[in-house]
C-alpha cells in the first residue's frame, strides 16, 4: 500500500511540476494533475495522464456508409471541439476508428477489438438496430460503454448503452396527434420497409390511431428492402384515398417511393404525408422538388434557429464544406461525446460503472436540438418537431412538442 | 372492394395496367445488357449492376453541369449517349484485361466479376461520396400526363418505356439484321468454325461484352428518373436482371422479353391484390416452380448438346 501511495504521490507531484513549468501556456496539464490517473481510472482502460482513448465504430464502407458517414463526422467534430477546450479531466481524446463495413458480425468483432485489446473508455457507434443487437452482447460482457445515435424501435435498455436518438413512442405519438388535429385526419395508410424498425413503429402507430385517435388504418404495407417499384402500391393508395400516408420507407426504396409518388400525381397538394424516415441526409438523394410540402417527424432539423444550433451548423459546415447537411441522427451522434464528457466529469472518473451511474439526471442545455435530459432508462427526454420540406431540401419547423419522456417499453402498444 | 364506384375502378385499372407495363420495360432494360453478355457469351457478369451505376452517375454529374450552364431541358438525351459511351469503353477495357482470360472457366468469371463489382462500388464511394445523390430532372419529365382528370400516367414511366423499346429494337437489329450480329451468333454457336471462316472471334467477344455494358449504362441513366444513385445502387438491380435472363432462357432475345413481361405483370397484379412483399414472394415461387420443370428457361435455344 505504501509504495502505491508513494508512487501516486510521485506521479501527481511530477505532473504538478510539469504543470507549473508550463503554466500560462498550457493550463490543461494543471487540470489533469488534479485528477491523477490512478484515481480516475482503476479498471485498466486506455487512460493516461494526457490521453483518453475513445472508439468510433460505424460503417465507412458498404450499404450503410450512406447513412453512417454523417454520424462519424459529427462525432469527430464534437471530439475536436472537446479537445480544443482542454479535453476530459485534462486528457485529450484520442480516436480509434473501426469500420463495421455494413456487416453485423463485423460490428461485434470490432467492438470486441476496441474493448478488449484497445481498452477504449467509451465507444460512439452502431447505426442500424441489427448492428447494435450484434454488438450489444460484447458491450455487456466486456462492460463497455456505447453511445448509440439512431432513432430506433425501442424495446431495449442496457446499462452499457446510452441512446441519444429517440425511441419509437417519442417519435410517433406526438406526430400522429399533431397531424390528426391539424389536418382533421381520420384515415391512415401505413407503409414501411420490411424490417424490425418500421414494423414495430407501425404497430405502435396503428394502436395509437385506433385506440386514442379514433381513426382507422385503411392499409398497411411493407416493401422489401431495396425494392424500387411502387406502381401497384400507389394505385392501391389512390383507390383508398387516405387522409394521411404514414411512411417509414428507407434506403434506395425511399427515393424511388417519393419520385414515383410525384410522377403518379400524388404530390403534397393532393396528399398529406407524414414520414418518420426522412432527414436532411435522405433529401439529398430524393431531391427537394419531390418532397416539397410533405412532413417529417424528427427531434431535430438543421433549420432550427436557436443559437446553439446556429453555432453547430456553422462549425459543421466549416469543417465539412458548405454543402454538408445535418440530419436528425447526425445531430444525435454529436451529442454522444459531449454526454460522455459530462458523465466523466460528474463521476470524477473514467471507470465505466461510475460513468454509467453519473450520467442519468444530467441536463445538456447546450445541445443543438435544445435542452435534453438523460433519464434513468438511458434514453433522452427530448422534444418532437414536425418539419415541412421545402424545395431547397431544408425543412421548416411547423410544430414543436413539449418535452417527451422516453418510454422504451410502452404499455398497451405491443 | 365493392364500395368503390365503377369510374374509380376503371381509372385504377388503367393506371394499374400502365404500372405493369412500366415495370415490364424497367425489367427489360435492366436485363438486355445481361442477356447479351450472359446469353450470348456465357459470362456471368456480376458487375452488371455497377455498369448501370456508371450510367447513373454520368447522368447525375451531367445534370450538375447542365444546371450551371442552363441546358437542363436537353441534357438527358446527351446523358444517355454519354452513359453508353463510358460504360462501353470501360466494358471494352475490362474484357481486355480480365474477362478474356477466363472464357474457358465460366464459373470463375462469376468470382472475378463479383470482385470487380466490389472494386467499382468502392471506387464510386471514394470519388462521389457515400451519400445518395439525385439527378435534377428536366421540367418536362416531372409529373404526370392526364388523359382524364382522374387518371395519372407518370411521364418518367413513359420515357423509360420509349427508351426500352428503342434499345430493344436496336439490339434486335444489331443481333439479327447486321453483319456484326451474324458474326456474334456464329461465334456463339461454334467458335472454332467461326474462326476458320475468318471471323476475328476475339474482337467479336470484346465488342459484344462492351455492348452489353454500354446498354447497362443506358439503363442506369434511365433509372435516375425513378430511383436514386449511390455507390451500391447496382446491387438493387442485379438480382432482378439475372432472374429475367435465366427465366427467359439465356440465349434468346424473345425469351428475355417474354420473361420480363411475365414477371412484371405477375408481380404488379399480385402486389395489387396482396401486400407488396407477399406479391414478390409469390412471383418468385412461381418462377422457381417453372424453372424446376423447365430448367433451361422459357425459350431454350435450340442447340444440339
Amino acid at each position: 500500500m505504501s509504495t502505491l501511495n508513494r508512487r501516486s504521490f510521485m506521479k501527481a507531484s511530477g505532473a504538478l511540476v510539469g504543470a507549473l513549468l508550463a503554466a500560462g501556456l498550457m493550463t490543461t496539464n494543471a487540470f489533469a494533475a488534479d485528477f491523477p490517473t490512478d484515481k480516475v481510472m482503476t479498471t485498466g482502460l486506455a487512460v493516461t495522464d494526457t490521453v483518453v482513448k475513445v472508439g468510433i465504430l460505424h460503417s465507412a464502407t458498404g450499404t450503410m456508409a450512406i447513412s453512417e458517414t454523417g454520424s462519424i463526422q459529427a462525432e469527430k467534430l464534437a471530439i475536436e471541439q472537446i479537445n480544443a477546450m482542454g479535453g476530459i479531466l485534462g486528457r485529450k481524446i484520442e480516436v480509434i476508428q473501426e469500420d463495421g463495413a455494413s456487416d453485423w458480425p463485423t460490428f461485434a468483432e470490432k467492438a470486441k477489438k476496441l474493448l478488449a485489446s484497445d481498452k477504449v473508455a467509451a465507444v460512439m457507434g452502431c447505426w442500424t438496430s441489427a448492428s447494435r443487437k450484434a454488438a450489444l452482447p460484447v458491450f455487456e460482457k466486456e462492460n463497455g460503454l456505447l453511445f448509440y445515435p439512431t432513432f430506433y424501435e425501442g424495446l431495449e435498455q442496457s446499462k452499457n448503452v446510452f441512446y441519444t436518438g429517440q425511441e419509437a413512442t417519442q417519435q410517433i405519438l406526438a406526430g400522429l396527434d399533431w397531424i390528426a388535429k391539424e389536418k382533421k385526419a381520420k384515415t391512415f395508410y401505413l407503409i414501411g420497409s420490411d424490417y424490425i424498425w418500421p414494423r414495430t413503429s407501425m404497430k405502435i402507430a396503428r394502436k395509437h390511431i385506433e385506440k386514442n385517435l379514433k381513426g382507422s388504418v385503411v392499409g398497411e404495407e411493407y416493401i422489401a428492402l431495396g425494392d424500387t417499384q411502387f406502381g401497384s402500391v400507389i394505385n392501391k393508395i389512390k383507390l383508398k384515398k387516405p387522409d394521411v400516408i404514414y411512411a417509414a420507407v428507407v434506403g434506395g426504396s425511399n427515393v424511388a417511393w417519393f419520385k414515383q409518388l410525384n410522377a403518379a400525381g400524388l404530390n403534397s397538394a393532393k396528399q398529406t404525408m407524414l414520414t418518420i424516415s426522412v432527414t436532411e441526409d435522405e433529401v439529398l438523394g430524393i431531391g427537394g422538388e419531390n418532397l416539397a410540402g410533405f412532413y417529417s417527424a424528427m427531434k431535430y432539423f438543421q433549420s432550427q434557429t436557436n443559437p446553439e444550433n446556429v453555432k453547430f451548423v456553422a462549425a459543421f459546415k466549416k469543417k465539412y464544406g458548405k454543402d454538408a447537411v445535418i440530419g436528425d441522427v447526425t445531430q444525435a451522434a454529436y451529442l454522444g461525446p459531449w454526454l460522455y464528457k459530462a458523465a466523466v466529469e460528474r463521476a470524477g472518473s473514467f471507470d465505466v460503472d461510475k460513468v454509467q451511474a453519473a450520467l442519468p439526471g444530467y441536463v445538456f442545455k447546450d445541445a443543438p436540438e435544445g435542452s435534453v435530459t438523460v433519464e434513468k432508462n438511458h434514453h433522452l427526454t427530448t422534444k418532437l418537431r414536425i418539419g415541412q420540406w421545402g424545395k431547397d431540401g431544408q425543412a421548416k419547423v411547423v410544430y414543436t412538442s413539449g418535452y417527451i419522456k422516453p418510454d422504451p417499453f410502452p404499455k398497451g402498444y405491443q | 372492394m365493392f364500395d368503390y364506384s365503377m369510374a374509380d375502378m376503371g381509372n385504377i385499372m388503367v393506371m394499374q395496367g400502365f404500372s405493369g407495363l412500366s415495370m415490364f420495360t424497367v425489367l427489360l432494360l435492366m436485363a438486355l445488357g445481361l442477356a447479351i453478355i450472359f446469353g450470348q457469351m456465357g459470362v456471368i457478369n456480376m458487375a452488371h449492376g455497377e455498369f448501370m451505376t456508371i450510367g447513373a452517375y454520368t447522368t447525375v454529374m451531367l445534370s450538375k453541369v447542365a444546371a450551371t450552364y442552363g441546358f437542363v431541358n436537353y441534357y438527358f438525351l446527351v446523358a444517355i449517349v454519354l452513359a453508353f459511351i463510358l460504360a462501353f469503353a470501360l466494358g471494352y477495357f475490362v474484357e481486355y484485361i480480365m474477362i478474356r482470360h477466363l472464357y474457358k472457366r465460366p464459373l470463375d468469371t462469376l468470382l472475378a466479376t463479383w470482385g470487380l463489382s466490389l472494386v467499382m462500388q468502392q471506387a464510386f464511394r471514394s470519388s462521389f461520396g457515400a451519400k445518395e445523390v439525385s439527378a435534377e430532372l428536366p421540367e418536362w419529365m416531372l409529373g404526370s400526363f392526364k388523359p382524364t382528370p382522374d387518371i395519372d400516367i407518370p411521364i418518367n414511366g413513359v420515357f423509360v418505356m420509349v427508351l426500352a423499346l428503342l434499345v430493344t429494337a436496336g439490339v434486335y437489329i444489331f443481333m439479327y439484321r447486321s453483319r456484326w450480329g451474324l458474326r456474334v451468333r456464329a461465334t456463339v454457336q461454334n467458335r472454332v468454325m467461326a474462326g476458320a471462316v475468318g471471323i476475328n472471334t476475339k474482337k467479336v467477344d470484346r465488342i459484344t461484352f462492351a455492348l452489353g455494358c454500354g446498354i447497362a449504362g443506358i439503363a442506369g441513366a434511365a433509372f435516375t428518373t425513378i430511383a436514386s444513385t449511390g455507390p451500391t445502387t447496382g446491387t438493387l438491380y442485379i438480382v432482378d436482371s439475372f432472374m429475367v435472363v435465366v427465366f427467359g432462357g439465356a440465349a434468346s432475345l424473345m425469351g428475355t422479353i417474354a420473361s420480363a413481361f411475365g414477371i412484371a405483370q405477375a408481380q404488379s397484379i399480385l402486389q395489387f391484390f396482396m401486400t407488396s412483399s407477399m406479391g414478390k414472394v409469390s412471383t418468385l415461387l412461381v418462377i422457381v416452380g417453372i424453372l424446376m420443370m423447365k430448367p433451361e428457361g422459357l425459350f431454350a435455344s435450340k442447340l444440339r448438346k
